[in-house]
């Protein structure tokens, strides 16, 4: 266990959208660090370190942690990047919480962005993949998520109308958060009747293209609680990038995150997920994963997940809330996506989360998706972790 | 701090490594840094790998090599820049406390990269980019602005080459051990002026990889350990026109915290050996007054005199540096490693006396960021 508590201090991210011509990259990380410094009240000048990412072939932008300066404020500080695909934003927030509880820094900036109308995507993540195994099978980001949820579906008999369900609660979600992109009601006839992309997963299934930055401060605990009163307590870290070839996935099974899970929840002392646990941000890429992934996470018995959806049981109000804010569904800037998963708890812990806020969290669980079928995930609390 | 370095590991740096692929070189590197260790991969319980999209040609480039270092059932992590950021972040997950040993790697492949075009994209694609600025056109501005202020001459910047490339055949690992005079530096074809082609650092394939482990662990295993005394790093501004080039500001902040972690007052006695990023020969003066070791302006004229030679007061880069070969990215970590074999006494026909001992990377254009790691044989 760490040898030094580490808390989320503040948070501040863009209004999200699916295109920002009116700034630069720059610009839209800056607003998003300003954002995250006043929720603190604190200025640049009592950041010790910055941590920033995001995915370089989306911009074509080389060397982004020297880049960034005019927007993140790195000038005559400490910086570097981190990034592994989907999972940066994650990644990031792992990373701000180890440089913190190493000692090296008290307050740390953590910074994730994306301004993907500037981007191929699919042409950016299609090169991902190994150049001479699974280049020519998997393109893409969608072929290999529909065929996990093929392969749930062979083995569980869930359906996309299942899928669809997912959608719609967190689409709904999304009309509370002030911040995500896409903020429309839709039905389950809606969802079935969009474009089919890659079966399963129909367009309203999936997550859009999203221009966005994220920034969460974090800080020892000493100098955490002369900041906030409601300090979100990081817990524990647990990330698993299981494999590097997709052809080698437990396809159906998400062995990264039922990995990850096991290790956070035993670092953390969680024993009853479903119960211990009061809200999820989930980096949840389309709409099946929302139901296959809490069962990798031992919250539901394997083949009960759609079950447990469509009891409403993860809406608002219901038991286990899952992705208040909209989720990823309803917002994607992908270096910033799991970051914002990261805020959005820490928001929940902090009582800060207004119109999306879930009442009385004591531990929330954000995670990452990405890269090769890869989890990051963390668990955020409202009282200290033990030491 | 609490951490040492217990094993490191190199392929060695060459041209092009054709018949390795980036897991090929990772698994070289990694299993190296194990033996080196006297530990087996169980022994690791996280890993951070660092590589660039960019000079991979690949998204999420990591994804390349994590099979390879064995990341699969152990939390990782990955970095891009320059390996000394890579191992930076390691450390800082090593004292967290949260893990006991980190496992860092750093690769490369040049060989499958065009560097005009990737390190073009590092500038701003609205104002630089069209300009058809890259590393080395960059780097000649700063250079010429570097001489041109502290009057340093070209002869100066070609004894670094000889100097370098000389040490150079002292190491296996190097790419280019040569034996070459002030003149041969002059007479090569001029690439961006002031700088020669034998003024450049090569386009080079290689994989570093390095064990950092707690107090704890190191007690544990027969590996001689080499402490971690301070690590600090620092980015000046982005656009070249917002920087004074001929100033070293976020290096000098760097060392000043490295140094201050590390408790030396006085770097050009306190320290025996240093490895640095000579990515061009102008650089390695550069930043040897950045990091404290001469007074500024004053680089070339003590390596004259013949102090930075490898039997020298202070050797700096008697593995050859970059200029003997350079993996981008890689780069920084070799530097570490090679002081970690200095220290040890295990470095050969290389070896210097050494008992603390500096090592230095960069991320961005012109020494835009630095990281600075301080080596000793004591805790």
């Amino acid at each position: 266990m760490a040898k030094r508590r580490v808390a989320i201090v503040g948070t501040g991210q863009t209004n999200h959208k699916s295109h920002r011509p009116d700034v630069n990259g720059q610009e839209l990380i800056h607003e998003a660090v300003v954002r995250s410094l006043q929720d603190a009240e604190l200025s640049i000048n009592d950041i010790d370190a910055i941590i920033i990412g995001n995915m370089d072939h989306f911009e074509g932008i080389n060397y982004v942690d020297c880049w960034s300066i005019d927007g993140s404020g790195g000038y005559h500080k400490p910086i570097m990047k981190l990034t592994t695909g989907g999972t940066t934003g994650s990644t990031l927030a792992i990373g701000g919480y180890h440089l913190v509880a190493s000692g090296m820094f008290d307050k740390v900036l953590v910074i994730g962005w994306e301004k993907n109308s500037e981007s191929d995507t699919t042409g950016a993540i299609t090169t991902a993949f190994d150049p001479i195994w699974d280049r020519l099978v998997f393109a893409g980001a969608i072929s290999g998520l529909a065929v996990e949820a093929q392969s749930y579906m062979a083995k569980y008999g869930a359906t996309d109308r299942d899928g669809a369900r997912v959608s719609v609660r967190d689409r709904k979600h999304a009309c509370n958060n002030p911040y995500a992109q896409l903020r429309k009601e839709v039905t389950l006839e809606e969802v079935l009747a969009s474009p089919m992309l890659a079966d399963p997963i129909h367009l309203l299934d999936v997550c859009p293209r999203t221009d966005g930055a994220c920034a969460v401060v974090m800080a020892s605990e000493d100098c955490a609680e002369t900041i906030t009163s409601t300090p979100d307590w990081i817990w524990a870290t647990a990330n698993r990038h299981t494999y590097s070839y997709l052809g080698d996935v437990n396809w159906g099974e998400l062995d990264s995150i039922a990995d990850a899970s096991k290790e956070l929840f035993k670092k953390s002392g969680i024993s009853e997920p479903r119960k211990q646990i009061d809200v999820i941000e989930m980096y949840q890429p389309y709409s099946l994963a929302g139901i296959i992934w809490i069962e990798d996470m031992g919250i539901i018995p394997r083949g009960k997940g759609a079950e447990y959806i469509w009891s409403g049981a993860t809406d608002m109000g219901g038991e286990l809330p899952i992705n208040p804010s909209g989720g990823v569904i309803a917002c994607n800037p992908i270096g910033a996506t799991g970051l914002i998963r990261c805020a959005e708890a820490a928001m929940q812990v902090m009582g800060k989360a207004e119109g999306r806020q879930v009442p009385d969290v004591n531990f929330a669980v954000s995670t990452g998706f990405g890269g090769c079928m890869w989890t990051d995930m963390i668990l955020h609390g409202k009282k200290k972790p033990n030491l | 701090m609490d951490a040492a370095i217990i094993g490191i590991g190199m392929t060695t740096i060459e041209k092009n490594k054709i018949a390795c692929n980036y897991a090929d070189l990772a698994w070289e590197a990694v299993n190296k840094a194990l033996a080196d260790a006297s530990i087996t991969i169980d022994d690791i319980d996280n890993v951070i790998t660092t590589s660039s999209d960019f000079w991979d040609g690949r998204t999420i480039s990591c994804m390349a090599v994590g099979d390879a270092c064995a990341v699969r059932h152990k939390n990782c992590s990955a970095v891009e820049g320059d390996g000394t950021f890579g191992a930076a972040y390691g450390l800082s997950r090593t004292l967290s406390g949260d893990y006991k040993t980190t496992l860092v790697t750093a690769h490369s492949k040049g060989s499958e990269s065009i560097s005009s075009i990737i390190t073009n994209a590092a500038f701003d694609p609205i104002y630089e980019r069209s300009l058809g600025l890259d590393m080395i056109s960059a780097s000649a501005i700063q250079a010429k602005q570097y001489m041109h202020v502290t009057g340093t001459t070209p002869e100066q910047l070609a004894l670094v080459s000889c100097k370098n490339h000389k040490n150079g055949k002292d190491n296996p690992y190097a790419q280019l051990p040569m034996d070459i005079t002030v003149n041969d530096v002059l007479n090569s074809e001029m690439i961006a002026e002031p700088l020669h082609k034998l003024d450049c650092s090569p386009v080079s394939d290689g994989c570093c990889a390095i064990i950092i482990a707690n107090a704890e662990f190191v007690k544990k295993v027969k590996a001689k350990p080499v402490w971690i005394k301070g690590v600090a790093f620092c980015s000046d501004a982005y656009f070249m026109g917002d920087r004074d080039l001929t100033k070293t500001i976020a290096l000098e902040n760097a060392a000043k915290k490295a140094y201050m972690m590390a408790g030396i007052t006085n770097p050009e006695n306190e320290i025996d050996i240093a490895e640095i990023y000579d990515a061009f020969t102008y650089q390695e003066l550069m930043w040897i007054e950045g990091l404290g070791l001469a007074e500024y302006g004053n680089a070339g004229k003590l390596l004259e005199k013949g102090i930075f030679n490898k039997n020298g007061k202070l050797p700096v880069n008697p593995s050859g540096g970059l200029l003997s070969g350079h993996p981008v990215i890689a780069a920084g970590l070799y530097r570490i490693a090679e002081i970690v074999l200095q220290i040890r006494g295990e470095a050969g026909a290389r070896q210097v006396n050494a008992k603390r001992g500096i090592a230095h990377g960069v991320n961005g254009i012109c020494g835009q960021s630095h990281c600075v790691w301080v080596l000793d044989k004591e805790k």
